[in-house]
């Protein structure tokens, strides 16, 4: 089991959720993503993509313009 | 025992591929959705840079799409590829710059290639004959399917029974029966079977899904081009023609300018990118400039900065411009007057 951080700062979505998805299909399940990012609509996005594909937000945090959400891999398979 | 069949399904976050997919599922076929991001998506995120669109749902409507059918969505990136579907389009421009028989054919061929790299068996989209004036027309729908190489693997349910029948209902793997034969712009048929199906929220119907189809953002996207030179543009162009309020005083130059303090921030972001001023005396915006400046030019776009900040009616504003190269000015400056503003630097 991994921790790994997405720098997705600047980005509007759908990119962060495209780069959260592209990183998670290298990761195992149990490894742990923590995207970096600053629109807003990633705090509805990345939770809706892991729900439909099968993965699991494990906190979302907020400070100032900055958004870190973490991700856990599960086998969404 | 019966192989059960997988089935790619284009979802664009509108209602005829939630419907599409849904008439689909409920043949018992596993289905799950593509949905493709060109950089003209026309995303709620985008109007929610502004501060006044704030209250509007941020959902992504591909993804909502997705969560209300329970299968998975894949999103994926086709920004650079999809360039020369928007500057060589085979079969032209719509009424703006959008090329919906291009566009059509190039998605429906990029799930061609996923669904043979996924192992699945068939595509369906959410195209109903006469729908659309450009793409979704009776002679356009065999074009698309043999452009794109789909051929018989494109099915499309909502009006499979207007069209020959696919390799899916020749095999049986779905029943031609339960699928539909909508056509032409009237809605009802699509409202109906959403409230057979228990939805009752989605995203509005025949709603434009890109910018391209938008003639203010058709219009900024050409002078781009004919500043430049050459049909050509970076993701980071295409999005800054989302935002503010872009005036060309000159040919050479191109001020965008904040409207509020949503695209202010958003625009802040891109400030090392671009010389770019804002006002210092009074509440204003902050305009990027976008060419190679001369100080005449500054001293100009100041001006006109100046007439859209607080300080419009004031004697003297001030501002700070940062240039490209790194050097801070500040400049004080009469606003332009309204009548000076000529109407074509409006794009």
């Amino acid at each position: 089991m991994s921790n790994y951080e997405l720098d997705a700062r600047r980005m509007l979505c759908p990119m962060p959720v495209i780069r959260t998805q592209d990183k998670v299909v290298q990761l195992k399940p149990g490894d742990t993503l923590c995207v970096i990012c600053t629109d807003p609509g990633a705090v509805h996005d990345i939770p809706a993509w892991c729900r439909v594909n099968g993965h699991q937000v494990m906190d979302i945090q907020q400070q100032e313009e900055e958004i870190r959400i973490s991700v856990l891999v599960c086998d969404a398979r | 025992m019966k192989k059960t069949r997988k089935a790619a399904a284009l979802i664009s976050g509108g209602l005829d591929s939630l419907l599409a997919a849904k008439v689909i599922l409920e043949q018992g076929i596993h289905v799950e959705g593509i949905n493709f991001f060109t950089g003209f998506c026309v995303e709620g995120h985008t109007h929610a840079i502004r501060k006044k669109d704030k209250a509007k749902p941020k959902r992504n409507n591909a993804l909502w799409v997705a969560e209300q059918l329970g299968i998975k969505l894949h999103i994926i990136d086709i920004i650079e590829e999809y360039k020369d579907v928007v500057i060589n389009p085979k079969h032209g421009y719509g009424s703006n710059l959008n090329p919906c028989l291009d566009c059509k054919i190039f998605m429906v061929h990029k799930a061609k290639e996923w669904i043979q790299e996924h192992g699945f068996d068939f595509i369906i989209t959410g195209e109903v004959v006469g729908q659309r004036p450009k793409s979704q027309r009776k002679d356009t729908m065999p074009v698309i399917a043999s452009e794109s190489g789909a051929d018989e693997l494109l099915l499309r349910p909502l009006c499979a029974k207007n069209l020959p029948p696919s390799k899916p209902e020749l095999e049986g793997w779905v029943d031609r029966d339960k699928l539909h034969g909508f056509e032409g712009r009237t809605r009802k048929p699509q409202m109906a079977l959403a409230a057979e199906f228990g939805f009752q929220d989605y995203a509005q119907p025949a709603g434009g899904c890109c910018f391209l189809t938008d003639r203010q953002y058709s219009q900024k996207l050409a002078d781009l081009w004919k500043a430049r030179g050459s049909r050509r543009y970076e993701l980071d162009d295409i999005m800054l023609l989302k935002v503010g309020r872009h005036l060309r005083p000159r040919p050479h130059f191109k001020m965008i300018i904040g409207r509020e303090d949503g695209e202010n921030k958003f625009l802040h972001g891109y400030r090392k990118q671009y010389t770019h001023l804002f006002t210092r005396s009074h509440k204003g915006p902050l305009v990027l400039i976008d060419g190679d400046v001369t100080q005449e030019d500054v001293d100009l776009a100041a001006q006109i900065a100046a007439r859209f900040s607080q300080g419009r009616n004031a004697a003297k504003v001030e501002l700070e411009v940062q240039w490209l190269e790194g050097d801070r000015q500040t400049l004080s400056v009469v606003p332009i007057a309204v009548e000076a503003i000529e109407k074509d630097w409006y794009l």
